[in-house]
């Protein structure tokens, strides 16, 4: 991580539809002996029991920038209380923001994209989501609120699970996976994680994309006592029967990931990405991409969230490691002929 | 970005950094204003630091938390913090607590008017005490995002998301809305009572002719502009957010509507703070490499107030004589400056 990374405060983003738990877990971060001090930013102002010192009401005021992008939209609360709060440098150790059930995460995470002030003094950490595991299937089918915060999610606390049978919990976590292959998973009772799994993730770091792996069955409980890594398992064919988990393809919100060991030309890919997003972007909600360029020997990662992209050359290629390109979307109904047809062109022929 | 050193002892710029009187305030400075003889740097949270010509510093508890927002007319300082309170200073160093939001909601701005009254806002609302009246108050559409006074009658401007709202709150129904998309942060009236203008989050400014609501649209600045100051007269505004101080004209009767800005004093460091000379044809200007410079607004000639290499300049200000000069960086290093 830069230098200037870690002076940045990190913020996690805590959402999760309406009594799944995220104020148990909030509290459970709160209250955990850890001698750091969060700010947290919340939506209903004093009307749940939190106990914290730097405790601050927002109002989840949306707005879109005037830039003509209509999926460019803020949060412009968060840059008033961000301003407020930073004459408070030194006060806190981390902020988290938690969204209201009903809220759609993508404005919280582009404040930080867009607004120079913002950007400045703190950093996203991650999207964490805290799911139900009882009430998720219903949710993702009737609330779509609920399946966007699962597809933006770097973090999926699927909380209750002590409600549910075995065979109901692998049916969630299917649908889970039909949405988001990518996040890490943690089941747990009344939010018991670990605050190592939801706290400075990195997950928005440039530095920190390390690869890109759908994170099947690696949080197979959450003692972690016996992982199973599964690498190599892709999205070509993450619908592993062998570990009963069914393999659901949302109607309408997916992830497309995809590869070469062949090295891309950058002065096509870049104008490709940048016009995907143009076009697309409404409905990628969340990219990321480890790339191989032909003649460079820099791997070059990025991310975005709708239409905002960031990226820059990460480290130089090790000896021995293989030069492939790995990209990933997570959005709603995503053109995938179109990604495939339009990434493939980018490959150095 | 390259390092810019003014050269030290050229004959290009004219330097009094030796006649400036160091402050080291001890605290993060956001802000500074006169009062009466004393400058009062406003702290990051708790405490202003009233320093007299001398350089004695005096500090004052005034809120529990974070100082969000401030306004003063020379005479008092009025601030509003996230401890939910407005509180007022005056110059012999008196606190006086205005208000308090019963759900201890940040104060996010602040205002004063010359006759007295004063306004503040938490979230939505905003707020008017004037006199001995009972307190108004008018809800905006989204959270407000800054207050100023008419420089004639009890006429309060709220900034919010899309637009401004006028407001008369002595006159029951009569909010004017203006509207323009996007999110209004600071805003101000002309001292001629002819225009308002707004600063928004876009790095943008917007105005209106308040004779006919007529839009001024003031672009083409790389970042967002926090400081806004009003020459003498009024004839032209003064703007931090870019490169060089923009001085928009104001002086006709359609304001800066088809004309182009002066663009004074560049550097290589973007302008953070600006604050007009009460009564010559001067400004002084902070940048974000802790520069400080006295420009003349005629000919863009500058003077060397404080070199560059600090932090941020967050605070500005004159006393109202024009005789003194305060100046702080974020950090608190600070200087007082007898002209």
């Amino acid at each position: 991580m830069s230098e200037a990374t870690s002076q940045k405060i990190p913020v996690t983003v805590l959402t999760g539809y309406l009594g799944a738990g995220k104020t148990t877990l909030l509290n459970r971060i709160l209250s955990e002996n850890h001698g750091k001090k969060y700010a947290v930013i919340v939506n209903e102002f004093g009307e749940i029991g939190i106990d914290n010192d730097l405790i601050i009401g927002a109002d989840e005021e949306v707005f879109e920038m005037n830039n003509g992008c209509i999926c460019c939209t803020v949060r412009g609360d968060l840059v008033r209380i961000m301003d407020g709060l930073m004459k408070r440098k030194g006060k806190f150790d981390a902020i988290i923001v938690e969204t209201t059930g009903l809220a759609d995460p993508a404005p919280v995470a582009q404040t930080f994209f867009v607004d120079e002030d913002v950007q400045k003094n703190a950093r996203l950490d991650a999207v964490v989501t805290v799911a139900d595991a009882k009430w998720l299937s219903d949710r993702l089918k009737d609330a779509p609120e609920a399946k966007n915060q699962i597809a933006f999610a770097d973090v999926i606390v699927l909380n209750k699970t002590d409600l549910v049978s075995k065979g109901e919990l692998s049916e969630v976590e299917a649908r889970i996976r039909g949405i988001n292959p990518y996040a890490k998973l943690h089941r747990t009772e009344r939010c018991s994680v670990a605050l190592a799994d939801v706290l400075d993730r990195g997950a928005f770091d440039l530095d920190r994309i390390l690869d890109i792996e759908p994170d099947f069955l690696e949080a197979d409980d959450h003692d972690h006592d016996h992982d199973h890594h599964h690498h190599g398992h892709d999205h070509h064919h993450h619908h592993d029967h062998g570990h009963g988990l069914k393999h659901y393809h949302d109607e309408d919100m997916q992830s497309l990931s995809l590869k070469t060991d062949k090295p891309l030309d950058p002065n096509v890919f870049m104008p490709w990405l940048q016009n995907l997003v143009q076009i697309e972007g409404g409905k990628i909600l969340r990219s990321k991409g480890i790339l191989a360029f032909h003649d460079d020997d820099d791997r070059y990662v990025f991310q975005g969230v709708h239409m905002m992209l960031e990226g820059n050359h990460q480290r130089k290629w090790k000896e021995g490691e293989p030069r492939e390109s790995r990209l990933v979307f997570i959005g709603r109904e995503l053109p995938e002929e179109a990604i495939r047809k339009g990434f493939e062109s980018c490959i150095v022929s | 970005m390259t390092e810019f050193t003014p050269p030290p002892d050229s004959a290009s710029i004219v330097s009094v950094t030796d006649r400036v009187k160091p402050l080291a305030l001890g605290m993060g400075v956001t802000s500074v204003h006169f009062l009466g003889p004393r400058a009062a740097f406003v702290g990051g949270e708790e405490n202003v630091a009233l320093v007299d010509a001398k350089g004695e510093i005096t500090t004052v508890a005034v809120h529990s938390g974070g100082i969000l927002s401030t306004a003063s007319d020379g005479k008092r300082l009025v601030m509003g913090g996230d401890d939910g309170k407005v509180v007022s200073l005056d110059a012999k160093g008196e606190v006086t607590l205005l208000a308090t939001d019963p759900k201890r909601r940040w104060i996010d701005a602040v205002a004063l008017h010359a006759d007295g009254a004063y306004a503040w806002s938490a979230g939505k609302t905003a707020f008017v005490k004037s006199g001995k009246t009972e307190e108004k108050s008018l809800e905006v559409p989204s959270t407000v995002g800054g207050l100023a006074f008419a420089p004639k009658g009890l006429r309060l401007a709220i900034a919010h998301y899309n637009g401004a709202t006028l407001w008369f709150p002595n006159m029951a129904g009569s909010a004017e809305f203006l509207p323009w998309a996007g999110s209004h942060h600071g805003v101000t009236f002309s001292p001629d009572n002819k225009f308002l203008v707004t600063a928004m989050h876009e790095p943008a400014l917007h105005g209106w002719r308040l004779a006919d609501n007529r839009h001024m649209r003031m672009t083409g600045y790389p970042g967002r502009v926090r400081s806004m100051s009003w020459s003498a007269g009024g004839k032209a505004l003064a703007t931090s957010g870019a490169d060089t101080v923009i001085l928009w004209p104001f002086a006709s009767k359609d304001g800066p509507m088809g004309k182009e800005p002066a663009m004074l004093a560049p550097l290589q460091a973007r302008v953070s703070v600006v604050v007009c000379h009460p009564k010559n044809d001067i400004l002084a200007a902070g940048y974000s490499d802790g520069t400080v410079l006295m420009v003349r607004l005629e000919d863009g000639a500058e003077i060397l107030v404080r070199r560059n290499g600090t932090p941020p300049v967050a605070a500005l200000a004159w006393n109202a004589k024009g005789t003194l000069l305060a100046f702080a960086d974020e950090n608190g290093d600070g200087g007082l400056l007898e002209l």
